[in-house]
C-alpha cells in the first residue's frame, strides 16, 4: 500500500517522514501520473495560494477528486485544510471542495500570533496531541455530515472528519504525532481491502488482486 | 489548556512551511501582488532590490514602515523584511510592525562590525545569510530559525551561489564521516558550537530550513540549487529586473517545485524574455562584494 503526499510545495518531506515512522510507503505526488496506485492522498502544510497556483496549473484537481470519490482518504493540514473546504471566508474559490465547512485563512493572525497547545482529540485516545499553529486556519462553521475531531478550549474547530477527508488546522506531522498518519493509514488499508476487519473473510484472490 | 505562542518550533516551522518554494523581492505593493499571483510562498518587503542597491552605494537601511505595512495590507503570504547586521533596533521595529520574518541581511550596510543580533530575544523568527556551515551554525547559535547562503546579491550571477550551497552540504558530508572524538576539533575550525556540531554530524542536515539566495535569475539557476540540496530559493532583482516579471516569477516557481523535471523546466523556460543582466564576479571589486559582510 502506497500513500501520496503532495509534494508541489510546504512541509511534504515531514509527512514522508512521519509516513515512514509507522512503516507505510509515502509517495511524492507532483503530477496527475503520480497519482496511480496510491491509496489515499496527504496534503500537507505550505501556502494555499501558491498549492492552489500549482494545483490548477499542473491539472491536479480532476484526478484528486476522483481518488476522492472511490472512497480512499484524504489527510490535509492547515494549507491542505483550506485546499480541501468548500468554502473560503473572503470569498476565494475553493481548491478541492471536499469538505462541507467554511474555513477561515490565517485566522489567529500573523506569525507573532503562531502557537503550541495540548488538545484533546477524542477519536485517537485519550493521551492529548501537540498541535503547533503556524499562520493557522480555523474552521467557522460545518455541515450536517462533518464530524468534528478536536476543539480549541475556546470552541474553536480546528480538526475535522467528513467520510474519507480529515483535515487539522495544525501540524502533527511537526509534533512527531503519528496517530492521524496511522488513522489515513488503517482507512486507506480498509479502502484498499474493505473485507478486514468488517467481519467477513476475504475473497481468496482479492489479496493477490491487490497486490498485483 | 497551556498555550505558548512563538516558541522554536513555530519560528522554525514557519520556514519548513515556505520550503520547495520561493521567496520574491518586491519594492510596491503592486510588485507584492504580482508575486502572490505568481505563485510565491512570501515576500521579501525592501525599498530597493540589491541591484538597485548596489548601484546606488552609500549606505542602505531598512525601509520606511509605511512601505512595509502597505506590502503585508496588499497579500495574504508571509511578508519578510530586512535589518542591518547587529542593528537590533530595526529589528525590534519590524518586529512592532508584525513582520512574519526578518532578514538579518548583508544586503543592507552592516550596523555592527562584531556582533550579530540576539534573535533569541525576539517573538518574530529571523532568517540569516551565511557562507559556510560555520557561519550558518554561529547564526544558528544566536536564534536564526532559517539559513540562507548569501550568494552574492544584485548580480544576476549564480556562481556565488553554488559556491556556498556546495561548501556548506559538503562540510556537513564531511562531519557525517568523522569519529565522535574529532568532532570537538571539527567545531574548533568551524569556530561553532560543538552540541550544533555533533547535531550536524547526526542529522546529516542542518537543524533548520536552508534556502539560497543571490543571484538566482533564472528558472534553471532555481532548479540546479535545489537539485544540489536546497530546500527553496529567494529570488532579489532576478524577477523585477527582467524583461517580464510576471512570466519570469511563475516559471521560476514552477521550476523550483519541478526541479528534477528537466522538460518542464525546459516548457516553462521558453520566451520568458531577457532575465535581468548579470554582473561577473571580476567585474565587483572585492570591497564592494557584499557577502563578506558578516562574520
Amino acid at each position: 500500500m502506497k500513500i501520496g503526499v503532495l509534494a508541489l510545495q510546504g512541509a511534504f518531506r515531514e509527512h514522508l517522514e512521519t509516513l515512514d515512522a509507522i512503516g507505510v510507503e509515502g509517495v511524492p505526488v507532483r503530477l496527475p501520473e503520480d497519482l496511480e496506485g496510491v491509496s489515499g492522498l496527504i496534503l500537507p502544510g505550505g501556502e494555499s495560494t501558491t498549492m492552489r497556483h500549482l494545483i490548477e496549473r499542473w491539472d491536479l484537481a480532476g484526478p484528486i477528486l476522483d481518488l476522492a470519490a472511490t472512497g480512499a482518504p484524504l489527510f490535509g493540514t492547515c494549507a491542505g485544510m483550506i485546499v480541501l473546504s468548500r468554502e473560503i471566508v473572503g470569498g476565494e474559490a475553493p481548491v478541492l471542495p471536499l469538505l462541507d465547512v467554511i474555513v477561515e485563512r490565517n485566522a489567529f493572525g500573523r506569525q507573532l500570533d503562531s502557537f503550541e497547545a495540548e488538545l484533546s482529540v477524542p477519536v485517537l485516545g485519550d493521551t492529548l496531541v501537540h498541535a503547533v499553529f503556524i499562520r493557522a486556519p480555523v474552521i467557522e462553521s460545518v455541515g450536517a455530515d462533518v464530524d468534528i475531531l478536536g476543539r480549541l478550549e475556546d470552541g474553536r474547530i480546528v480538526a475535522v472528519r467528513e467520510r474519507n477527508v480529515i483535515a487539522t488546522a495544525f501540524h502533527p506531522e511537526l509534533a512527531g504525532e503519528t496517530r492521524f498518519h496511522r488513522l489515513v493509514a488503517a482507512m486507506a488499508s480498509e479502502h484498499d481491502d474493505p473485507g478486514e476487519g468488517s467481519g467477513r473473510r476475504p475473497h481468496p484472490t482479492r489479496r493477490a488482486r491487490n497486490a498485483t | 489548556m497551556t498555550v505558548e505562542t512563538s516558541t522554536w518550533a513555530t519560528k522554525k516551522g514557519l520556514a519548513q512551511m515556505l520550503k520547495g518554494g520561493v521567496i520574491m523581492d518586491v519594492v510596491t505593493p503592486d510588485q507584492a501582488k504580482i508575486a502572490e499571483d505568481a505563485g510565491a510562498v512570501a515576500v521579501m518587503a525592501l525599498e530597493r532590490v540589491p541591484a538597485d542597491i548596489r548601484a546606488a552605494g552609500g549606505v542602505a537601511r531598512m525601509s520606511d514602515p509605511s512601505m512595509i505595512e502597505g506590502i503585508m495590507a496588499a497579500v495574504s503570504i508571509p511578508v519578510m523584511a530586512k535589518a542591518r547586521i547587529g542593528h537590533f533596533v530595526e529589528a525590534q521595529v519590524l518586529e512592532a510592525l508584525g513582520v512574519d520574518y526578518i532578514d538579518e541581511s548583508e544586503v543592507l550596510t552592516p550596523a555592527d562590525e562584531v556582533n550579530h543580533i540576539d534573535k533569541h530575544a525576539f517573538k518574530v523568527p529571523f532568517v540569516c545569510g551565511c557562507r559556510n556551515l560555520g557561519e550558518a551554525l554561529r547564526r544558528i547559535n544566536e536564534g536564526s530559525a532559517m539559513i540562507r547562503t548569501k550568494g552574492e546579491a544584485g548580480t544576476g550571477n549564480v556562481v556565488e551561489a553554488v559556491r556556498q550551497l556546495r561548501d556548506v552540504l559538503s562540510a556537513i558530508r564531511r562531519l557525517q564521516t568523522m569519529r565522535e572524538d574529532e568532532l570537538f576539533v571539527a567545531a574548533k575550525e568551524l569556530q561553532a558550537p560543538y552540541e550544533l556540531v555533533k547535531q550536524v554530524a547526526a542529522d546529516g542536515k542542518l537543524p533548520v530550513v536552508n534556502f539560497v539566495a543571490g543571484g538566482i535569475s533564472t528558472p534553471s539557476d532555481a532548479a540546479l540549487v535545489m537539485q544540489l540540496g536546497s530546500e527553496g530559493v529567494f529570488v532579489g532583482s532576478g524577477i523585477f529586473k527582467s524583461e517580464d516579471p510576471a512570466r519570469m516569477a511563475n516559471a521560476i516557481v514552477q521550476a523550483t517545485t519541478h526541479f528534477d523535471n528537466p522538460k518542464i523546466i525546459a516548457d516553462v523556460s521558453k520566451g520568458l524574455g531577457a532575465p535581468m543582466r548579470g554582473i561577473a564576479m571580476e567585474a565587483i571589486p572585492e570591497q564592494e562584494r557584499l557577502a563578506v559582510r558578516g562574520w
